[in-house]
């Protein structure tokens, strides 16, 4: 009965880590429990951490069994783009979770994507903090300004189709996945808001589920000047591409 | 088609109707001629009045950071009981 209740879908989520130590212990405890009644696997794409988040990971191995826990390693710093690809080469579900791994893409929502999933077929399942049930927590003033100029620009610019562009807690389909990345070239920022509206108009069934992001780095604005030129240069890249 | 085809698409239909009201002078052509100023100027109001409605009802949540501490401390009593050294805090 328990093997028939966690159905025939097996869901791989991709992890990419640099120097998350501690915090990818936290986030594999965390997906264990949320994630019993399911077909699982984690995947570590670690970019040679020096802090011994590799360690880590072989050790969790052994207390959660080799055949959940994989760890893909590469040899450096290679970018967010390309971690996900070599993860989803990896990746033995049909279908594919893609979270941060700083706790700011809290597990617990993990049943709540699939769940989704299942009852509307859809290929690709996007987390949003903007909708009843979603929000943000440690931003402050000046950051969540941007953030809201940013998306009405995008929304009145792209039509996207969904109402968080740059959230990166997604749910996907493994062919969806596989082929949407092979066309999108941007890197860090503006990757996971190309990957959305590359998805949106090649047709993809997109839902979304609400999620919370709770900032851990207070104080710390990832959004300086020179983040706000790429996201313009971004917006204007898919303006004219997509 | 590209994404930029289609808003110029509908800034061409835009412009198509306005000059037809030029050539019609259904209405003053004074007023015609402020047309695109009444437009852009709306159209920044739109984006202003988005981003602040936008920023008042931001959704936060500042119980799901006391949740995700009780969450950390649960998870790192775990790894002690389970011998993974996740080091000091």
């Amino acid at each position: 009965m328990a093997e028939d209740k966690k159905g025939e879908n097996k869901y791989s989520i991709i992890i990419p880590t640099y120097n998350e130590r501690l915090n990818i212990a936290l986030i594999i405890y965390l997906v264990f429990k949320h994630l019993k009644d399911f077909n699982f696997e984690v995947i570590v794409v670690d970019d040679g951490s020096p802090d011994g988040t590799q360690d880590i990971v072989k050790q969790l191995q052994q207390v959660y069994g080799e055949d959940h826990i994989l760890l893909r390693p590469r040899a450096k710093k290679l970018g967010l783009g390309t971690a996900y690809v070599h993860g989803l080469k990896h990746a033995s579900g049909n279908f594919v979770v893609i979270m941060d791994a700083d706790l700011s893409h809290h597990p617990k929502y993990l049943p709540s994507f699939i769940k989704k999933q299942i009852e509307t077929g859809a290929s690709i399942v996007t987390g949003t903090r903007y909708v009843t049930g979603g929000g943000v927590h440690g931003w402050n003033l000046m950051r969540k300004l941007t953030s809201r100029g940013a998306n009405v620009l995008a929304q009145t610019l792209l039509w996207p189709g969904v109402s968080d562009l740059t959230g990166s807690f997604r749910l996907y389909r493994k062919s969806a996945l596989e082929d949407i990345i092979s066309s999108v070239v941007s890197k860090g920022y503006v990757f996971q808001m190309e990957m959305i509206v590359r998805a949106t108009r090649k047709g993809y069934h997109i839902e979304e589920v609400p999620i919370t992001f709770v900032d851990r780095v207070y104080g710390s604005s990832k959004l300086g000047g020179s983040e706000i030129v790429e996201y313009l240069k971004g917006l204007l890249y898919l303006l004219v591409t997509t | 088609m590209k994404h930029i085809v289609k808003i110029m698409a509908i800034l061409v239909a835009i412009s198509a109707f306005w000059i037809g009201l030029l050539q019609a002078a259904v209405i003053p052509e004074s007023y015609t001629w402020l047309l695109p100023l009444y437009f852009i100027v709306s159209l920044g109001c739109y984006g202003l009045l988005m981003v602040g409605v936008g920023l008042m009802q931001f959704p936060t949540c500042p119980q799901e950071a006391v949740l995700l501490q009780q969450d950390i401390r649960e998870a790192k009593d775990f790894m002690k009981k389970n011998g993974v050294d996740i080091g000091p805090d």
